[in-house]
């Protein structure tokens, strides 16, 4: 504490004055800190990372960076940094000094002054290519590589684009503002500057799942509930531990009560979704458009009946509907949680239509026992396909939360 | 990466009682307590001695700006064009390296440097870029010869401005990081010579230019925050580096020959450098 505020004294001083800021945001978000409601400040610190369980928010902001450093200190000096701005940030309080001097561009880059962080999480990830990268083990760490973390494999209908896939490391930024998520990656690059580049990035302005039951079920670009049959926070802990958080006992011990993150950036053919009848669309999915409920049922929240059949002895929810491929009953038990968001890039100016579509994020214990299997019949079988193309495809093992204590880092039981 | 930059959490809240204070506690709307912004700093023999090299590095590029630019209209007004054209990048070097410092005379950097589009009528289009054109595009140097002595006359003004330009070492160090900026905004998109494709000389003097500034400052710098000063030459030598990908000969490859990847590798090996450098004038003293 004294030295902190000895810098600060001495900042001031020096240029005659700097400009302290902070002001009234900074203290409403202090007060606000003790609250975990929701109204405006979700914990940094925990168990796990914030931004999986904690309830969804309505935009990201998603980032995956480009290590230049061969050094690993370098790497964890990073992480070091990151994690102390995505505290402050989250808090709602600013990234570095709040003293600004006129010689220097400050700390901060000050958009989110006067906002409230809004829910803001963020959550980092570890890609594959961070262990080993064409055969090279760049920063000593091959033989940490978790075994669930292992590259996808190429997957049936993949028109994957390596320009907009994959990465070292990546962020998650989730909140209620999109001008607080965009804060928080801007920030977060410019402190990677020298050490990492982002490779690549992507906006979402609308959530496509529920990760607590006390959200109302959001929709999709195609305009049908999503998120209905997700995981939720209010499932037990032996339901998170099964199918969410990793355990040290799957073959990496420092990814105990952490997490692994598909993502994929999955492009709607909108306009070919838009002159299909709706009967058609819904027996794509498998459900009703307006009210969210399976085909044979009533409510959003029943159960489908994968069993029935209509008059003519057809299965009423389609051999090839979404929720038929997709279901947990048809798969062995497997599920996931979804997290993921709508987006548009705006205009695709070679096709001349909307670039828009789900940018679909999943955490999991393990995606090659998970997202794999689920997207292997998808992507062979699902009547979706006629409508969509996975253009991105990410994997990151993101490692468990830190609980608030000084030299505690996202990653320290990795890169310590 | 800006470790060193980042400030315990506890200093927020230290700041923020400051600010508080400062701002008189009840004022809900104040959100700065503003000081009067100075931008100057006290004078010491050292930064004195690194601003009068620094002026006599700009007086030595202006020189060879007009040496060079006079070489460059006598083979325009030759109707000379492959000379013209193998001179043109050679010709503007020590401009870009002093770009800022230029573009604090008045008219005399849009005489000298307008693009096309650059909100001048095209009657009046003057300069490097207008000759490019008509090299590059018209292949002939018809009409040429008055802008080419008009070109000559402008750089003569700026030599003899250059001689007594006055500096602090705040404007030099914001220079350096100004540069960049250059490089950023055009010669990575290939917008400056965007009918020679000649970008990348260009984009060497800017860098060349940042880099004396830096090497002016850096004995300053080093007693205030070496470990600054290490990241600064170290980001340095990567932008050379990454740069030098692209040496053919004595040149440069042709912009064209650029893929999206080069650009973005070339973009962020300067962001890497200009992100640290912008510390610079913070750290002049101790
Ligand atoms: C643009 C692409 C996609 C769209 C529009 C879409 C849409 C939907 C919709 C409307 C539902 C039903 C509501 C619900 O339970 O959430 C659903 C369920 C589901 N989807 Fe997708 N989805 C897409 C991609 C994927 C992918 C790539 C996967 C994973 C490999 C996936 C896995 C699931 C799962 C596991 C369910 C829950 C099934 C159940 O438990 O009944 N989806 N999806």
């Amino acid at each position: 504490m004294s030295i902190t505020r000895k810098r600060f004294l001495v900042g001031a001083g020096l240029v005659g004055g700097g400009i302290a800021v902070g002001g009234v945001r900074g203290l409403l978000a202090a007060d606000e800190a003790g609250a975990d409601d929701g109204t405006g400040h979700i914990a940094f610190h925990g168990t796990h990372q914030a931004g999986i369980l904690t309830p969804q928010q309505d935009r990201l902001h998603f980032a995956a960076f480009d290590l230049t450093t061969s050094n690993v200190k370098e790497v964890r000096d990073l992480m070091r940094a990151w994690t102390e701005a995505a505290a402050a940030m989250t808090a709602g309080a600013l990234v570095g000094s709040d003293t600004w001097q006129p010689t220097a561009p400050p700390d901060d880059t000050g958009e989110a002054l006067g906002l409230l962080p809004n829910r803001l999480t963020i959550t980092f990830g570890f890609g594959p290519s961070l262990f080993r990268a064409d055969g090279e083990d760049r920063f000593g760490l091959a033989r940490r590589m978790p075994p669930a973390l292992k590259p996808l494999p190429d997957l049936p209908g993949d028109e994957i684009d390596r320009a907009i896939s994959h990465g070292d490391l990546c962020v998650q930024a989730c909140s209620d503002d999109p001008q607080a998520a965009f804060h928080a990656v801007r920030n977060l690059a410019r402190i990677a500057r020298g050490v990492a580049v982002l490779r690549w990035s992507q906006l979402g302005f609308g959530r496509t799942s529920s990760t607590s039951q006390n959200q109302q079920t959001p929709r999709n670009l195609m305009g049908f509930k999503d998120g209905t049959n997700n995981i939720t926070a209010e499932e037990s802990d032996a339901v998170h531990r099964k199918h969410v958080w990793a355990d040290s006992g799957d073959g990496a011990d420092w990814m105990h009560d952490g997490s692994y993150m598909v993502t994929r950036r999955i492009r709607m053919l909108i306009e070919v979704w838009d002159r299909a009848s709706l009967a058609d669309q819904e027996q794509t999915i498998g459900r009703l458009k307006a009210s969210g409920a399976p085909i044979g049922g009533s409510g959003e929240h029943d159960d489908p009946d994968f069993k029935a059949k209509d008059d003519k002895g057809m299965p009423l929810i389609p051999d090839a509907a979404h929720v038929r491929i997709a279901s947990p009953d048809n798969n062995r038990g497997i599920r996931m949680l979804r997290r993921g968001y709508s987006f548009t890039d705006g205009f695709d100016d070679q096709l001349g239509q909307l670039d828009a579509g789900l940018f679909f994020i999943a955490y999991q214990r393990n995606p090659h026992k998970q997202f794999v299997p689920v997207q292997r019949r998808l992507g062979a079988n699902d009547q979706l396909n006629e409508y969509i193309v996975h253009r991105s495809s990410g994997l990151f093992a993101v490692p468990p939360g830190i609980p608030d204590r000084p030299g505690r880092f996202i990653g320290d039981s990795l890169l310590n | 990466m800006i470790v060193t930059r980042l400030v315990p959490l506890a200093a927020t809240l230290t700041a923020l009682l400051l600010a508080l204070v400062a701002a008189g506690c009840g004022d809900e709307k104040s959100e700065t307590s503003s000081a009067p912004p100075v931008t100057n700093i006290a004078m010491t023999p050292e930064l004195t001695a690194a601003v009068d090299d620094y002026r006599e590095y700009v007086a030595d590029q202006a020189d060879d700006l007009v040496q060079r630019t006079t070489e460059f209209a006598e083979a325009v007004k030759n109707d000379d064009i492959d000379e013209a054209k193998r001179l043109f990048a050679y010709a503007r070097a020590p401009f870009e390296t002093i770009e800022p410092v230029a573009g604090s005379f008045g008219d005399l950097d849009p005489r000298i440097d307008s693009r096309e589009n650059d909100a001048v009528e095209e009657q009046d289009w003057t300069g490097f870029h207008r000759i490019e054109k008509a090299l590059w595009v018209d292949g002939s140097t018809d009409g040429m010869d008055e802008v080419a002595d008009t070109l000559v006359d402008d750089v003569k003004e700026l030599q003899t401005q250059a001689k007594t330009v006055e500096l602090t070492p705040v404007d030099m160090a914001a220079g350096a990081t100004d540069l960049l900026g250059e490089v950023s905004k055009g010669k990575i998109t290939g917008e400056e010579d965007r009918y020679s494709h000649t970008d990348l000389y260009d984009f060497q003097a800017n860098v060349d230019g940042s880099k004396q500034v830096f090497v002016l400052l850096k004995p300053i710098l080093e007693q205030n925050n070496p470990q600054l000063a290490d990241e600064i030459s170290q980001e340095f030598d990567d932008v050379y580096a990454a740069l030098g990908d692209y040496k053919r000969g004595d040149g440069y490859v042709s912009y064209t020959e650029l893929t999206d990847a080069d650009t973005k590798k070339l973009s962020q090996s300067i962001d890497a450098l200009a992100e640290p450098l912008s510390q610079l004038a913070a750290n002049l003293q101790s």
